[in-house]
C-alpha cells in the first residue's frame, strides 16, 4: 500500500493493519463471550454489545487510516449513532421490564410474545 | 517507537477491562469498566490518526451511553447475586463458540489481502497533511453523506421519543393539572358582587360540598413488595 502521509501533526500507520484487526477481533470475541457468559443480565448483554460495536468501529478505523480513505471513519460515526440510540432503546426497555417483572432476568422474556 | 509502545499498552489496557467488562460482579464494576475501553479505544484511534472520531468516542460513549448504562444500573433495585447463577455453566459454551469464531477471523485475516485496485477505488481518499481531520470529514459528511447525516439524526430523534414514550408512565394517586376539566367546567363558577373594601369576609368563604371520605383500603400484601413475580 502507499506508504501513510503524516495527518494531523500524527505519523499515520505506524502501527501494522494487522495489529489492529487482532485487537478488533479479541474484542469482538470477548463481546460474545460476554453475552454467552451473563445469560441472565440483560444490563452487561447490551455491554457486551457495544464492546462488539466498539471493535466494528476499531476495524473500520485501522482500515480507512491504512488506505488514506475517509469513508470509513464517516461509516464509524454512522455506527456510533446506531449504537447511541440502540442502547437508550435497550434500556428503556429494561426500565420498564423491571417495572412489570421485578427483575431483569432474560429467561422470563419469552413470556413477552404474542 | 513510542508509538508503537503507546499502542501496545493502550490495546493491553483496552482487552483487559473489556474481560473485566464480561466478568466482573458487580455490574457498576462492568460499567466503570466499560468506560475505562472507551477511553482506550479512543488512545487507538489517535494513533490511527482519527482525532475527530476519538473525540467524538469520548463525548458520545463516555459522556453519555456509560452514564445512561450506570444510571440504570444504580436505579433499578437489582438482586444481583441471583443474576450469575448460570455464569459457570454457561461460559464452556461461550468459550467454545468464542474460541471457534476467533478461529476462523485468524483464518480470513491469514488469507486475505488487498485489491491490488484498492487505491484507485478510494471514494473519499485523505487531502494530506494540510487539512485538519475535523475539517476533512466534515467536507465531506456534510456534502456526499448529507441525506444519511440527516437520517442519523432522525434515527437519534426516533430513540429519544421512544425511550420518553416507553419510560414514562402515569403514577396512580399523583396530582395533576386537567385543563380540558377545567375549561369545560360550568355552573359551579358564578360571579357574585362583593362590597368593595370589605373584601369577601361579609359573605363568608365558600367551598363546594366535600366529597364523602373514603373508606380506607385493605391492604394485604404489606412489606413484601416485588419478590413475588420471580
Amino acid at each position: 500500500m502507499t506508504p501513510g502521509m503524516a495527518m494531523g501533526g500524527t505519523t499515520e500507520m505506524t502501527i501494522g493493519l494487522a495489529h489492529y484487526l487482532t485487537v478488533s477481533a479479541i474484542l469482538l470475541v470477548l463481546g460474545i463471550f460476554g453475552i454467552f457468559l451473563n445469560r441472565k443480565n440483560v444490563i452487561v448483554i447490551l455491554m457486551s454489545v457495544e464492546l462488539i460495536l466498539l471493535s466494528v468501529n476499531l476495524n473500520f478505523v485501522a482500515f480507512s487510516a491504512s488506505l488514506q480513505d475517509l469513508n470509513g471513519q464517516i461509516f464509524a460515526m454512522f455506527v456510533l449513532t446506531v449504537a447511541a440510540a440502540e442502547a437508550a432503546i435497550g434500556l428503556a426497555i429494561v426500565v420498564i421490564y423491571f417495572r412489570n417483572r421485578g427483575s431483569i432476568e432474560v429467561e422470563g422474556i419469552s413470556t413477552l410474545k404474542g | 517507537m513510542i508509538a508503537a509502545l503507546a499502542f501496545y499498552l493502550f490495546a493491553a489496557i483496552l482487552i483487559a477491562s473489556a474481560v473485566m467488562v464480561v466478568t466482573a460482579r458487580n455490574p457498576v464494576h462492568s460499567v466503570l469498566f466499560l468506560i475505562l475501553a472507551f477511553f482506550n479505544a479512543a488512545a487507538l484511534f489517535l494513533i490511527a490518526g482519527a482525532e475527530f472520531l476519538a473525540m467524538i468516542l469520548v463525548i458520545v460513549y463516555v459522556g453519555a451511553v456509560a452514564v445512561l448504562f450506570l444510571f440504570v444500573v444504580m436505579m433499578l433495585d437489582i438482586d444481583f447475586a441471583r443474576l450469575r447463577e448460570g455464569f459457570q455453566r454457561y461460559a464452556p459454551i461461550g468459550a467454545i463458540i468464542g474460541g471457534i469464531l476467533f478461529l476462523e477471523l485468524v483464518l480470513v485475516v491469514g488469507s486475505w489481502g488487498f485489491s491490488s485496485q484498492a487505491n484507485e477505488l478510494r471514494l473519499a481518499p485523505n487531502p494530506g497533511a494540510d487539512v485538519t481531520n475535523a475539517e476533512a470529514i466534515g467536507r465531506i459528511l456534510y456534502t456526499d453523506y448529507v441525506y444519511l447525516f440527516q437520517a442519523s439524526g432522525l434515527v437519534l430523534l426516533v430513540a429519544m421519543i421512544g425511550a420518553i414514550v416507553l419510560t414514562h408512565r402515569q403514577r396512580e394517586g399523583t396530582k395533576r393539572q386537567n385543563i380540558a376539566a377545567q375549561v369545560y367546567r360550568t355552573g359551579s363558577v358564578a360571579l357574585e358582587k362583593v362590597p368593595s373594601g370589605a373584601g369577601i369576609a361579609t359573605l363568608g368563604i365558600r367551598r363546594p360540598p366535600e366529597p364523602e371520605p373514603e373508606a380506607p383500603k385493605v391492604t394485604h400484601d404489606t412489606g413484601h413488595g416485588h419478590g413475588g413475580h420471580h
